[in-house]
């Protein structure tokens, strides 16, 4: 036999077909039926508002990842994520720089100066919006949650005068819309439509990304909850950021428990820390700050939790 | 006969890639013109030549002796003239004293070789009889068939199980012996059954091998208990197997016989009729030689000793293409890098993978994904150990349960950032072990 070179490597010979670039394509493609509601609802504006996110989020983490002489990793997709999510969870009255300075936060603070993909503390995106919310809370709120020139409805007028849509929709607004996410119903770009991110959902669970445990835990506690609390449980599910902060931002590998007890702790935690800000905070939604909150908690619950092994012998026995 | 359903938890489905040799019949290969037959083939000491160089050896003639009792007898499995006793590479990359035989292609046969009938022969007999025809475990791992099957004193057994899981993607070995020769693998845990006093006996096979179940099944009478296991990796992982039909754990840093099971290889159990009959001592076996890069994949039963490359050649040869040889399966084989090294007892299969599929990929950052932890058959965090095997704490070592890492590699087979986390893990192992010896000195 003629001499030839042989690759030679340590067991396992095969690899499985999924990446960090095919979760993180996975995770945009879950998210574009939310997008396309938020754009039927919004148009251009909204457009426009997502891809700066997604622009502003790879060209940060690029030029970040240039400065700081390491691999550039855009192709993984995980600054594409984060610049949609966060372009998602702001509202379209919000300008395109203040977008823009968001997402060089979640990238260049939260994500790169922590140590790059798999080593922040805290969700970028989240925590690039409550940097936002704390930096420019009328551009973040309110009346920027209207297109402009459409302050007309009865609806909208109450949006201008309360905090958030929230607020807004617990008066009369038929319970099938707020469920699509059509008609009189306002919020982030991305949150409108709870049909559509269950659609998003649905898929996640399909290709194998995500499991059901946190965002069903999370949305279960927020229904009992609600329920205990005499609140109105289909409203409290669909309105706000919940749909698109259990599936989507709760979920994040990096910063959510590796154990599915931790999981389930972690996102019975998001329920109740919720439920609690909206019904008796002084902010009408709080699916932010719990997923945060959480996050910071993560840590101690991988600490305490450990998946029970295989032939675990008793120490007494 | 009811055939029951049985799995463990964790696992993966990694592609099987079955098909290249699945539906091929077991073909004899002729010996070939050299045979290097290594001292050590087994777990434990390595056996002690006793012949010289010059030597005219026969067919099944004791070549090399147990070193002890976890070793094995070797024999010749040629006839011929010894040329060498020598220093060669092995497949696992380290050094091997070989005994090298030019064959006279007589296969004249040596004088000791006598049919037995095991129905006649008492416990010792039959385990001096699995010593000297030298059966080791053929399912990969080596272990020497006697030791085995002489449990410790304070062991209870009530399980003697017959694994034909064949798990590892690409390998059909055992599957064409189980569809071919049933009674063998059923005749083999009949013997293994008289020697540890069962009654019952138990035979696992993954029900991608539906061909195989019902052939064993015809060749079973009521003594055996055929389980229909289901299609995951590692199903045929011992613990896992021992798991899936008993529902019982092996204990952490334990032997199957800790809780009443011993598992043997269905390529063991054909051995052990093999010697219990005909009087053959193990001087053949069967190999899958599979993937995209050889030119026709096989089912080969091969001499002890033949080189690899005389192997590869009589299926056609390599590709052009042909990037990677594994010794054994995709999942736990060794790659290979000198085509001279011998197939040996232990050598299950031949992987030949093109530059495609033997591609490398970078590995980038750890996302947290924890899909390690869920594929992990022994529970594992694989993360986190890997994690802190590259910070050298060897305390969270300890902690995280590194040692108990069987290597199956279904956590890097499933890592989306493509870690090395096999190759970490027995580092980490290396590492605890180390600072363990510390401590005791």
């Amino acid at each position: 036999m003629a001499e030839r070179q042989f690759t030679v490597s340590s067991s396992p010979h095969i690899r499985g077909n999924q990446t960090t670039q095919v979760i993180m394509r996975d995770v945009i493609i879950a998210l574009l039926p939310a997008c396309v509601m938020g754009i039927l609802q919004y148009g251009i504006k909204a457009i426009l508002l997502l891809a700066v996110g997604v622009a502003t989020a790879v060209a940060s983490e690029y030029l970040a990842q240039k400065v700081m002489k390491r691999p550039i990793t855009i192709t993984d997709l995980s600054a594409a994520v984060t610049g949609l999510l966060l372009a998602m969870n702001v509202p379209v009255g919000c300008p395109w720089w203040v977008l823009a300075i968001g997402c060089v936060f979640a990238i260049v603070i939260v994500k790169q100066l922590f140590g790059g993909l798999g080593c922040n503390f805290i969700n970028p995106a989240l925590a690039a919006r409550l940097f936002l919310v704390a930096s420019y809370p009328t551009r973040m709120t309110g009346s920027a949650f209207i297109p402009a020139g459409e302050v007309t409805s009865a609806a909208t007028a109450a949006t201008l005068t309360s905090a958030t849509p929230l607020v807004v929709g617990a008066e009369g607004t038929p319970l099938l819309d707020l469920f699509l996410g059509i008609g009189d119903i306002h919020g982030c770009i991305g949150e409108i439509s709870s049909a559509a991110l269950l659609i998003g959902f649905a898929y996640l669970l399909w290709r194998k990304v995500i499991t059901y445990r946190i965002p069903v835990v999370y949305m279960g506690t927020v229904a009992v909850f609600s329920l205990l609390a005499g609140q109105n449980v289909p409203f409290q599910l669909c309105a706000g950021g919940l749909m698109l902060g259990s599936i989507f931002m709760a979920t994040d590998y990096v910063t959510s428990p590796s154990t599915p007890l931790g999981e389930i702790i972690y996102a019975v935690g998001c329920g109740l820390m919720t439920c609690i800000i909206r019904f008796y905070g002084g902010y009408p939604e709080g699916v932010s700050y719990s997923i945060c909150f959480m996050n910071l908690v993560t840590p101690l619950l991988d600490k305490y939790i450990k998946a029970k092994k295989y032939g675990e012998v008793k120490k007494n026995a | 006969m009811d055939i029951k359903h049985a799995t463990f938890k964790g696992g993966i489905h990694p592609s099987y890639n079955k098909h290249y040799t699945e539906k091929l019949p077991i073909e004899d290969m002729p010996a070939p013109k050299v045979v290097v037959i290594p001292m050590s083939q087994h777990i434990g000491a390595p056996a002690k030549p006793v012949v010289e160089v010059g030597q005219q050896v026969k067919m099944g003639q004791l070549i090399g002796e147990a070193g002890g009792f976890i070793s094995a007898n070797i024999h010749a499995s040629v006839s011929g003239t010894v040329t060498a006793i020598e220093t060669r590479t092995s497949f696992n990359g380290g050094k091997v004293t070989c005994v090298v035989i030019e064959n006279d292609f007589t296969d004249t046969l040596d004088e000791s070789i006598q049919p037995k009938d095991w129905t006649t022969m008492d416990k010792d007999a039959i385990l001096q009889a699995i010593a000297d025809a030298g059966i080791v475990g053929l399912g990969g791992a080596t272990f020497p068939t006697r030791a085995k099957l002489i449990p410790s004193a304070d062991a209870v057994i009530d399980h003697m199980i017959i694994n034909g899981a064949e798990c590892e993607p690409y390998l059909t070995s055992d599957h064409a012996l189980m569809r071919e020769t049933p009674e063998k693998v059923v005749g083999g845990l009949k013997i293994m059954m008289k020697v540890l006093g069962q009654s019952k006996g138990y035979i696992g096979i993954e029900d991608n091998k539906n061909d195989a179940i019902e052939a064993v099944k015809n060749a079973s009478d009521d003594s055996i208990e055929i389980y229909s296991l289901h299609t995951k990796y590692p199903q045929g992982g011992e613990k896992q197997l021992v798991n899936a039909i008993t529902g019982r754990e092996v204990p952490s840093g334990g032997l199957p016989a800790a809780v009443g099971c011993i598992v043997a290889n269905s390529g063991t159990a054909a051995a052990v009729y093999e010697a219990l009959t005909t009087g053959m001592p193990l001087i053949s076996r069967i190999v899958t030689v599979t993937g995209s890069g050889i030119k026709t994949p096989k089912v080969l039963r091969f001499r002890i000793g033949t080189p690899t490359k005389d192997i590869l050649e009589y299926c056609g040869g390599l590709t052009d293409d042909c990037a990677k040889v594994v010794s054994g399966g995709p999942m736990m084989g060794f790659a290979q890098y000198d085509m001279e090294v011998p197939a040996t007892k232990g050598t299950s299969g031949l992987l030949c993978m093109n530059k495609a599929d033997a591609a490398i990929e970078e590995p980038s950052n750890c996302i947290r994904c924890a899909k390690c932890t869920v594929a992990c058959p022994m529970h594992l965090m694989p993360l986190y150990i890997a994690g802190y095997a590259e910070k050298g704490n060897v305390e969270q070592l300890e902690n995280y349960s590194a040692l108990d890492c069987i290597e199956c590699g279904s956590c890097a087979y499933v890592c989306p950032a493509r870690r090395p986390l096999v190759s970490t893990i027995r580092y980490a192992k290396r590492l605890v072990q180390a600072e363990r010896r510390k401590k005791q000195s």
